[in-house]
């Protein structure tokens, strides 16, 4: 130990440099920062939500909502096909998440099997001649189709990705500071928005599917009937917000959707002055837009949002030329509101929130005060009870090896912007006040070897070379806990994990390797005959 | 000076004699631990039992509110939120503030509940900032209390395979009974101070487990190697032995940690208050356990001596002095 390698030095020396440097950042002015020549870390510490305030969302996309709708769309096109084959069925209807019918013609099932197999679903991927969907028989003239599961399974796992992209772009046109949304898991789609930004108008603008769709509303069908709840196949029933009635029947079939729009703004109309927006078509959505009013003129559609009708103006001409406006009863902000929505695109599947974390940002800075005290208090009292026990030169060592330990995790954190959170900071704590542990088995282990008889110079060796294993073992321990807590989930825990981790690297690093090389420089320069300690 | 540094005044080696003790603990332990188990357990209700449940294992929604300059009627937010179902409790904090408790009613949005319930309180309390809002949904709050429980599950397994992979099985089984023992008497702790039991709580019991293996290890090292030293000293004198040599060191880096959980206690506000009264009391519980229960537990088992193969007797309760 006392003919110290280089390479030991060399380490040291140039860890204590990049932890310093990494440090830094955080101990300057925003404004000094920026002054910071380029090849300098500008990092700070990255904290959590829970100390500079924020929400985190957590939201589960809904597969079997997602299921059920890829169903139905799927039962309307087997309607269509087998009534093109002229085979006559009952009881078409999707549930358990499986589409079911009867054939009436018994003779006529197998040819029903043939014509759903080759034409219903979606061809698979890699699998010649495979489709997406099964179909089978029962007994009774029963057929029963369903997705394949790996094939549905991939179909989700892809809208989870396609609805976190809506989101993004929901949020970029919002204009708000940039939030982290992050796909958890298979189902999990988690928002963090860091300061001040409002939760409920980001719950507003994520929680809409935004599903816009042009259908005809159904005007032949008798009110009565209606009312008595006879509603025609083909038909639905949906909720009105236009203000002029309290619900339409619309026919199933939507003629426009908001996949056919390239663009959505919000604009006044001309005459009355009131907020409307503005829709413009692609190719198809112009074609079909132009078809269905030059077909329908004098008769109603609706604009469907979200399986409710927000407008149902009657058509007075064909308009041909891709764009269209919707005059529901908006306000700037309601029009402006929906036009983003529109443009984003409309979510896949339908979300809900499973947690909702909100911190002000003032009990955010409440936080980081009460950190920020108690950490100064738990490694001031450390120190000055280090110093009483070990004296100015064993304890100073002892010190001088948590600072550098200190530095070290403080650049850790800020260059790998890991999150450091309130718990994170009660672990830094703990972590510095343990790591003089470290410190404590090597002076103690030296002094056994001084007692046992061993030369000064042995003794120290020793107490190195021995107390080594002791720590390594000992501080195993702490990363496995570490390990464990970072696969509980929730992030102020995680953050805790981190520093704790972290801590541990650093705490091993600086007690073993920085301790050593300031006792052999002591050593070199003075040449005792007794330890301080001893 | 005569007494600093304080180390050259503590007295060089200690000739406790610990084992010789361990019947009377060991016994007393195992009554808390009964004690402790019945406390976390009663009534026998999932998800918490004896334990004051946090909502991220229950679920629901944890609301502070604050109304500066007055302070929080709490009459008025009953009446504002009458109609909705939602069992509200509310719990004054800090002079201006309140703690706003509720469970969303089965079935309904989570946070369409939360949407309303601050739009009727701003109606009817006028000036209200919402502090911080916290919900956890149901499936949310059911995976978590499953992976807390998994993780400690895991983090005591991990302990007993490492610490039988480093040294042997019998120090790997007086390991897991410290570890219980800790873990148990934490869990007491928490169902008698009614300390909130959620994430952070098991986050600080991991990190006992972690603390608690520490001590042992540190205690096992010496252990072992007094064992390969001195052959034929009777097992109990060895273990004596070692923690005695340990037991400088026990104390100071035990002190160093109260310090700073102290510290944290005092000074750290209510959300790491929990946090690090459960760690202080841990930390005590390890130190003592290490001592304790790690080491003479295997005296029961007996272990293999280094060197030759003879196996020690491994001693009969009644004939450990």
């Amino acid at each position: 130990m006392m003919n110290l390698a280089r390479w030991k030095v060399i380490v040291v020396v140039l860890a204590t440099v990049l932890g310093l440097l990494f440090t830094l950042p955080n101990l300057l002015s925003a404004k000094m920062r920026a002054s910071l020549p380029a090849f300098m870390p500008h990092n700070t510490l990255h904290l959590g939500l829970d100390l500079q305030g924020g929400s985190d969302l957590l939201y589960s996309v809904d597969i079997a909502t997602l299921r059920n709708e890829r169903l139905t769309n799927m039962a309307e096109d087997i309607r269509t096909t087998l009534r093109d084959k002229q085979i006559a069925f009952t009881d078409l209807a999707v549930n358990n998440g499986a589409i079911g019918l009867r054939i009436t013609d018994p003779a006529q099932v197998n040819d029903a099997v043939n014509a759903l197999r080759a034409s219903v679903g979606v061809p698979l991927a890699g699998a010649p001649g495979g489709r997406e969907v099964t179909v089978s028989t029962a007994p009774d003239q029963r057929l029963r189709i369903a997705f394949l599961p790996q094939a549905f399974d991939a179909e989700a796992s892809k809208a989870v990705d396609q609805n976190r992209e809506v989101i993004r772009r929901r949020i970029d046109q919002m204009g708000t500071k940039e939030p982290e949304i992050n796909r958890v898991g298979n189902n999990r789609i988690d928002i963090q928005a860091a300061g001040e930004s409002d939760p409920e108008k980001l719950k507003a603008i994520i929680g809409q599917t935004a599903k816009l769709s042009f259908q005809m509303v159904d005007e032949e069908a008798s009110p009565e009937d209606v009312a008595a709840g006879r509603i025609p196949p083909g038909d639905e029933l949906l909720v009105s917000t236009d203000g002029i009635a309290a619900n339409y029947l619309v026919r199933k079939k939507q003629v426009v959707t908001g996949e056919m729009l390239t663009n959505a703004s919000a604009g006044f109309d001309q005459q009355s002055g009131q907020s409307i927006v503005q829709l413009r078509f692609n190719g198809i959505g112009s074609r079909r837009f132009g078809d269905m009013t030059r077909q329908n003129i004098g008769k109603r559609f609706a604009i469907v949002l979200d399986k409710k009708v927000i407008s149902a103006p009657v058509i007075e001409s064909a308009i041909p030329g891709g764009s269209g406006q919707i005059h529901g009863h908006f306000t700037p902000e309601s029009a402006n509101e929906l036009s983003v929505l529109l443009r984003a695109g409309s979510l896949p599947a339908p979300m809900k929130v499973e947690s909702q974390r909100t911190v002000g940002a003032e009990l955010g800075a409440d936080a980081v005060h009460a950190g920020t005290t108690s950490a100064i208090v738990g490694l001031v009292a450390t120190m000055v009870f280090m110093l009483l026990i070990y004296g100015f030169l064993f304890g100073g060592i002892s010190l001088i090896a948590l600072a550098v330990n200190a530095v070290m995790i403080v650049g850790v954190m800020s260059f790998t912007q890991a999150t450091l959170t309130l718990p994170g900071i009660a672990g830094l704590i703990l972590t510095l006040a343990v790591a003089v542990d470290a410190n404590v088995l090597i002076y103690e282990r030296m002094r056994d070897e001084l007692r046992a008889g061993r030369k000064l110079i042995d003794a120290m060796e020793a107490g190195f070379a021995r107390a080594w294993g002791t720590i390594f073992d000992a501080n195993m321990t702490h990363i496995f806990s570490a390990l464990i807590m970072f696969n509980l989930g929730s992030g102020p825990v995680k953050g805790f994990a981190w520093t704790l981790s972290v801590g541990v690297l650093t705490t091993v690093f600086s007690a073993v390797l920085v301790t050593q090389v300031l006792l052999a420089w002591w050593f070199r320069a003075t040449r005792p005959k007794t330890l301080p300690i001893a | 000076m005569k007494f600093w540094p304080l180390i050259k005044v503590l007295p060089v080696r200690t000739h406790f004699r610990f084992v010789r003790l361990a019947r009377v603990f060991a016994t007393l332990s195992v009554l808390a631990i009964a004690g402790s188990l019945f406390l976390t357990l009663y009534p026998f209700k999932l998800p918490c039992g004896g334990l004051a449940c946090g909502i991220d294992f229950k679920g629901g929604t944890v609301m502070e509110i604050s109304t500066t300059p007055r302070p929080v009627d709490p009459a008025r937010v009953h009446t504002a939120l009458a109609g909705m179902n939602l069992h509200e409790i509310v719990q004054p904090a800090g002079a201006t503030s309140a703690l706003l408790r509720f469970e969303s009613p089965a079935g309904a949005d989570i946070s369409r509940t939360v949407t309303e319930v601050q739009a009727k309180l701003t109606q009817a309390l006028g000036t209200v900032r919402f502090v911080s809002t916290d919900v956890v949904g149901p499936t949310v709050s059911g995976e978590l209390l499953t992976s807390g429980l998994v993780g400690l599950g895991v983090a005591i397994l991990a302990m007993m395979l490492y610490i039988w992979f480093r040294f042997e099985l019998q120090f790997g089984l007086g390991a897991v009974a410290a570890l219980f023992h800790d873990v148990f008497l934490t869990f007491g702790l928490i169902a008698i101070a009614r300390i909130e039991f959620n994430l952070q709580a098991v986050a600080a019991i991991l990190t006992i487990i972690g603390y608690s293996m520490n001590d042992t290890v540190v205690v096992f090292d010496r252990f072992r190697e007094n064992l390969r030293k001195y052959k034929r000293m009777p097992l109990a004198e060895v273990i004596d032995m070692s923690i005695n040599e340990m037991l400088t060191r026990t104390i100071i880096t035990s002190m160093t940690a109260v310090l700073a959980l102290a510290a944290l206690a005092v000074f750290g506000g209510p959300t790491l208050y929990g946090l690090s009264v459960i760690m202080l009391f841990g930390i005590a519980i390890g130190t003592y356990s290490s001592i304790y229960i790690a080491a003479p537990v295997i005296i029961l088992w007996g272990v293999k001596r280094g060197g030759d193969d003879e196996v020690a007797e491994p001693l009969k309760p009644q004939t450990v002095r």
